[in-house]
């Protein structure tokens, strides 16, 4: 199906930035990988058009992917005296972190679905935004919210964007994967007992702040 | 006042025409600790801000640093009033991640236990719709009598009225004990007395009318779009239901029709259950008659050491609230990546202000109330 998604997005939006996403699962749920700058357009494409239709947003998650090195073994072949030979060296390369905002779209219309849409940013710093596609999906408000709160995405042209689950005054994303909580989760810290230790045990480990 | 963001007003006046109410967190309405930051107009809202995080505990991380079973018992605390579905969810996601064949009977089990599930739940909305409506105490206790057999099964079959725990990858836990399906075709068979008998006291009553018919209405195209799903999305008159649309399990193999409302008014999502609860009974009688025999875990289920392939997996149910879906990534440990649970109580309250904004404040809790919500799976 996804295929067949594709040259349809590719068809009635030439330009648009789409790329399809393997899924080696047994659950074969390939997804689209559209580019910030067009995911807008392509949101409003698979909603409103006919042979599509997916008019029902239903999921919206964050991934966070942190930078992570991955071992490559790369072969090439050189010339030793004479005689070439093929020198195996393993390489590790740096593979760049992001954050991810997956969308799992149905059609109620044509009772087709799951579709899976994605969206990465850049990097994963503290202020990484992409567009929001609650225009085109009203069922997206309170997930992008969960997003932003949990993950640290911005959505623009989101029509509230607050934080949802955690308070107000929070400063952390803790969905990130490197998320360290707090030693007190309390809004104005009083440490005691316990925490107290933990407290202390941080201020006195060196090269970190408390 | 006017100053302050919207979601940090403590109550008072705004200007001199509005009035600014903190409605919750500990309101008996508002069925656990929800909070709706309402300003009036005299008493007609034309404003509604719901605050969220009261029960947040963050559950989807507390997944991620355990192993994929033990998020099974988690998964009970989203909607505590539906704990088999809440657990038959998460297995359907995490079956598919997997690649993983549920065995047959446990297939028949599960319709089973969920439909079960479906009548409780459904029973226990009719006592709480009306004590939202101040009918207080009466038709709970009714609604709560019939709930309690149910329960009874369950307790009889995990352990646990509430906190099932009851479903494993590929299967169930463990099989049926002595005598249970007797006792679950005797509440089955009874059921629909039940229904009737509340049916006779409360869908033609003029107190009851006037109170729902005509109340927050939603048109099917906006529900679609606000991601409404189950009861809520039926009663606007959308044809869409998850057990006919995705045909998970074995649920192609039954006979049962999808209820549907006409104006999406309180009234009509108040009747859909009634007529859901229905079907519910005609799919149970099909399942207890085609039980088949068997094993109730497919032999290849790894209950420990269980580690599927990376990829990732998105599964979904339709659940008495609505479509309750899991999203899980694996990347080949034996802990989920990424945990996310897509919860109907949450999205299905996107459109609440749109519902309540125009309406008298008394008609807040009995829209909350028609939309059928469970904190613990809203904040998770």
């Amino acid at each position: 199906m996804i295929n067949e998604v594709l040259a349809r997005i590719q068809s009635g939006l030439p330009g648009a930035c789409v790329e399809l996403v393997n899924n080696p699962s047994p659950s074969g749920q390939h997804s689209l990988l559209v580019n910030p700058k067009d995911a807008l357009a392509v949101a409003g494409f698979l909603r409103d058009d006919p042979e599509l239709l997916f008019d029902f947003a239903s999921n919206v998650s964050g991934v966070d992917w942190p930078p992570k090195k991955v071992k490559e073994t790369i072969v090439r072949k050189e010339t030793v005296d004479g005689a070439e030979k093929e020198i195996k060296e393993t390489v590790e390369r740096d593979v760049p972190g992001c954050l991810e905002v997956v969308y799992h779209l149905y059609s109620v219309a044509r009772k087709t679905g799951p579709l899976t849409l994605r969206m990465r940013t850049a990097d994963r710093g503290s202020n990484v935004a992409l567009p929001s596609l609650t225009p085109v999906w009203k069922s997206a408000d309170f997930q992008e919210r969960e997003v932003y709160d949990l993950f640290g995405i911005r959505f623009e042209g989101h029509p509230d964007l607050r934080r949802i689950l955690m308070w107000d005054e929070y400063a952390d994303h803790p969905m990130r994967k490197d998320y360290v909580a707090p030693d007190d989760f309390e809004y104005e810290p009083t440490p005691h007992d316990e925490i107290l230790e933990r407290v202390k045990a941080r201020a006195a480990t060196p090269g970190e702040d408390a | 006042m006017s100053q302050l963001p919207a979601d940090i007003t403590i109550g008072g006046f705004s200007d001199a025409n509005t009035l600014d109410v903190s409605l919750g967190p500990q309101h008996p309405s508002t069925h656990g600790v929800f909070r709706m930051n309402v300003t009036l107009e005299g008493e007609t809202v034309v404003k509604l801000k719901p605050v969220f995080g009261y029960l947040h505990r963050n559950h989807e991380k507390i997944a991620e640093g355990n192993s994929y079973l033990a998020a099974m018992p988690y998964t009970d605390r989203l909607d505590y009033i539906c704990p088999l579905t809440n657990n038959w969810a998460y297995a359907v996601a995490v079956e598919k991640l997997a690649g993983l064949e549920v065995a047959e009977r446990a297939e028949y089990i599960r319709v089973i236990v969920g439909e079960l599930t479906r009548l409780q739940n459904h029973t226990a909305f009719l006592g709480f719709i009306l004590g939202d409506m101040g009918a207080w105490g009466t038709a709970l206790m009714y609604a709560f009598r019939e709930r309690e057999k149910i329960l009874d099964l369950f307790e009889a079959l995990t352990g646990a009225r509430m906190m099932c725990n009851y479903m494993r990858f590929g299967g169930c836990r463990c099989d049926l004990p002595p005598g249970w399906i007797e006792g679950a075709r005797k509440i089955v068979d009874n059921f629909p007395a039940f229904l009737d008998e509340m049916e006779a006291l409360l869908t033609g009553n003029e107190i009851l009318l006037a109170r729902l018919q005509g109340v927050a209405p939603l048109s099917g195209a906006r529900a679609i779009n606000g991601g409404m799903s189950g009861p809520v999305l039926r009663a606007s008159g959308v044809d869409y239901d998850i057990r006919k649309a995705d045909a998970y399990g074995v649920y192609s193999r039954f006979k049962f029709r999808v209820p549907r409302g006409e104006v999406g008014d309180c009234y009509d999502r108040f009747m859909l259950r009634v007529l859901e609860a229905r079907e519910s009974v005609a799919i149970l009688k099909q399942a207890i008659d085609g039980l088949p025999g068997g094993p109730v875990i497919n032999p290849k289920a790894k209950l420990r050491g269980f580690r599927p392939p990376a990829g990732e997996a998105y599964g979904r149910i339709e659940s008495p609230k609505g479509e309750l879906g899991f999203y899980v990534i694996s990347d080949g440990s034996d802990r989920p990546y990424r945990f996310r649970i897509r919860p109907p109580s949450l999205i299905n309250l996107t459109l609440l202000e749109e519902l309540c904004v125009g309406t008298k404040i008394a008609d807040v809790m009995v829209i909350l109330g028609s939309i059928d919500i469970v904190l613990g799976e809203v904040d998770r």
